[in-house]
């Protein structure tokens, strides 16, 4: 009698154990946090905010309960702009860190880089900055293998036919312009940007009379305001992100008397005023976001929350950094698994509104696999001006709040 | 041209402190760019953070400039060359590379403090005047006036002064210095000194005529370099006629051929007079 009630005594505690046991291993599993490396140019401005969002969004997420009770972890690398850097931070995140996914990097050359590593180390990867055709393209042409890159940010492409469409309302059909320069950078992204360019602004109405390529390292831009006077356009039509300062206070300075229109990725970023001494009043810039400018109903509480937490607001690529990681945890969520395959699936399936719009992704098929995809309803980016001191949106019209006006040195010929 | 000139003007100036530091210590300051742009970038902060005025700004890029010469000759210089682990002949090579790390150092904390992101100093004066029909920023014009001022104030000051004649005179023999009883180091300080105000106003300068970032410290002790090299180390007249040859250069094949290639002329000139004359346009060794 004593002994089989110890016997059953004995199972009781047994069962209560494993149970014990199998809670603990239950509360593991879900503990166990969803990683996520961010690899990013910490001295950049653009690149600054790329971990800074990451964060915000995770903290966000881990507030509401995290992903089916999974919280989420940034890990966050320091590239110096390099793609050596990069490299060894990626091997790292997956090797040592374990990360699920990798977000990383504004710089094209960079992403380039890192886009046969994730490919290698098959772990999903997207870069919420860089623009460059070939990330995309790569992934369309071999697909199996490159399937785990995803674009994050629009391509050079889509970012000419952004600045294009502005500049058939803004300077065609309003100020009646017919010519224009274009002065870009040479980078990586800035082929299929100019190529885009040379495409469609002759369709818009603008003549391309000259096309201007400088050096990244150029600091003194004199020459090629004087060479672009010298071809009397309307505007100059602009491709720049490693440089921006430094032609943006000497056009002021030499005080050209033809707009700027473009990308200036530069001028994006909230500091550009007084890095510049004001000296960017007038400049035209495509952006993706801007403070104030409520894209969705996401991109202004994000903005501001960013600002309160950090001091400043966030570049392009942290809107884009934001998202990602809320689609990647949301990709996590409908793929109900971790697994690299699965999630990259789960990816393409993305359709999410975020801070700078509804974020799609190309598919298989399309020229540009897994780029977010350009258009009305989807992302459009924007035009904005510094005006007073501040960035404010001009274009597409359902967001701009003011007119396009100059400084006094801009005459305008028509 | 006249953007040729005011180019030439400002390598001239930060051309001539590096000759006259290799001239009378034999020291190649590889942190000269990262000092000039820790001139202009304290001067911008100076001027856009804490809103000290335009001329209160560029004195104290010029100060910080100052500072960090000294710093530069105390911290790094001055230990190597009184070692005694370090054989003599050795000490040229520990300058160098430790100059270099020093001028690493400067850059990354630039980085790290006010990103990599150019930052420009506000113009003392502003606007435009045509000249021969050219548009030509008056800042250009000042930048230039005060290039040749300060280089023609230096030219005073190493001819007509006690101080300077006692400099003049360590370039020349050290030793010799020595034995009519003034004191090197006392010298080497007041070299350094004249250094670092001309290394300041130079970057002050070009923080306003282009503007200045993290990147460009390399570009700038590179440029430095090949001026005072194509001038004849230790050579102040020589780097001046370098510096204007190496500007002019530049800015015409800018113009004439295609901005991407500005740099590549110089440096080919430079070759080619390590070839047919290793000790530079005047170099005296």
């Amino acid at each position: 009698m004593k002994k089989r009630l110890s016997v059953a005594l004995r199972i009781a505690l047994g069962t209560a154990a494993a149970g014990v046991l199998m809670t603990a291993s239950g509360a593991a599993l879900a503990a166990d946090p969803l990683r996520i490396g961010v690899i990013a140019e910490a001295q950049a401005i653009a690149g600054a905010s790329i971990p800074q969002a990451a964060q915000l969004a995770a903290d966000e997420i881990n507030a509401k309960g995290g992903v089916d009770g999974r919280k989420i972890e940034i890990i966050s690398y320091d590239n110096h702009s390099s793609s050596a850097d990069s490299v060894r931070a990626f091997q790292r995140a997956v090797n040592e860190d374990k990360v699920n996914a990798v977000v990383a990097s504004y710089i094209s050359e960079v992403v380039l880089a890192l886009e046969p590593w994730a490919s290698r180390l098959k772990t999903p990867f997207v870069t919420p900055g860089a623009a460059s055709n070939e990330i995309s393209k790569s992934v369309h042409a071999d697909y199996e293998k490159n399937k785990y890159t995803f674009h994050g940010y629009l391509t050079s492409a889509a970012l000419a036919l952004s600045v294009c469409d502005a500049a058939k309302d803004l300077l065609v059909d309003r100020m009646h312009m017919k010519s224009a320069v274009i002065m870009s950078e040479d980078a990586a992204w800035t082929k299929p940007l100019d190529i885009g360019y040379e495409e469609c602004l002759p369709k818009i109405g603008l003549k391309v009379l000259d096309h201007i390529r400088f050096s990244p390292d150029t600091t003194d831009f004199t020459p090629i305001f004087n060479k672009i006077e010298g071809s009397k356009p309307d505007v100059i039509i602009t491709g720049i992100s490693h440089v921006g300062v430094q032609p943006t206070v000497q056009w002021k300075n030499q005080q050209v008397p033809i707009p700027m229109f473009g990308i200036s990725s530069q001028a994006t970023n909230e500091t550009f005023g007084k890095d510049t001494n004001q000296a960017a009043e007038g400049v035209l810039y495509q952006g993706v976001s801007g403070p104030g400018v409520a894209v969705t109903p996401k991109s202004v509480p994000f903005a501001e929350a960013f600002k309160k937490k950090f001091g400043n607001y966030p570049s392009y690529a942290g809107y884009t950094a934001y998202d990602e990681v809320y689609y990647i945890a949301d990709a996590v969520k409908r793929a109900g698994s971790t697994e690299a395959d699965k999630l990259v699936t789960a990816l393409e399936a993305t359709d999410w509104e975020g801070t700078i719009g509804r974020v799609q992704f190309y598919g298989k098929d399309d020229q540009f696999t897994h780029s977010i995809k350009y258009g009305k309803g989807l992302i459009t980016g924007l035009m904005l001006q510094w005006q007073d001191g501040k960035q404010s949106a001009v274009w597409p019209k359902d967001v701009a709040k003011v007119d396009v006006k100059f400084p006094s040195f801009i005459k305008l010929s028509n | 041209m006249i953007d040729g000139f005011a180019i030439s003007a400002l390598y001239a100036l930060g051309a001539t402190g590096f000759t006259l530091i290799f001239g009378v210590s034999g020291v190649l300051n590889l942190s000269h760019g990262a000092i000039m742009v820790a001139a202009a970038v304290a001067a911008w902060a100076a001027a856009s953070v804490l809103n000290v005025g335009t001329y209160a700004g560029a004195l104290i890029g010029v100060g910080v400039a100052l500072l960090t010469a000294f710093a530069t000759y105390f911290a790094v210089v001055k230990p190597i060359q009184d070692s005694r682990r370090i054989p003599n002949e050795e000490k040229e090579i520990f300058v160098l590379t430790g100059t270099l790390l020093w001028g690493i150092m400067i850059q990354e904390l630039i980085a790290y403090f006010f990103t990599n992101n150019a930052k420009t100093v506000l113009p003392i004066v502003e606007g435009v005047v045509e000249i021969l029909g050219v548009r030509t920023p008056k800042n250009e014009i000042f930048t230039a006036i005060v290039c040749c001022l300060v280089i023609a104030l230096l030219w005073l000051l190493v001819n007509r002064t006690r101080t300077g004649k006692a400099v003049l005179a360590a370039s020349m023999n050290p030793r010799g210095v020595t034995l009519l009883g003034l004191e090197l180091t006392n010298i080497y300080i007041v070299v350094w000194a004249i250094y670092g105000i001309l290394a300041g106003i130079a970057g002050v300068l070009l923080g306003m005529f282009l503007g200045v970032s993290s990147y460009s410290v390399g570009p700038l002790t590179a440029s430095a370099f090949s001026i005072v090299v194509l001038g004849g180390l230790g050579s102040v007249s020589g780097s001046l006629i370098a510096a204007f040859v190496v500007g002019y250069l530049e800015t015409l094949t800018a113009y004439l051929v295609s901005p991407a290639y500005r740099t590549i002329p110089a440096l080919l000139l430079l070759v080619f007079v390590m070839y047919i004359r290793p000790q530079g346009l005047l170099g005296r060794r």
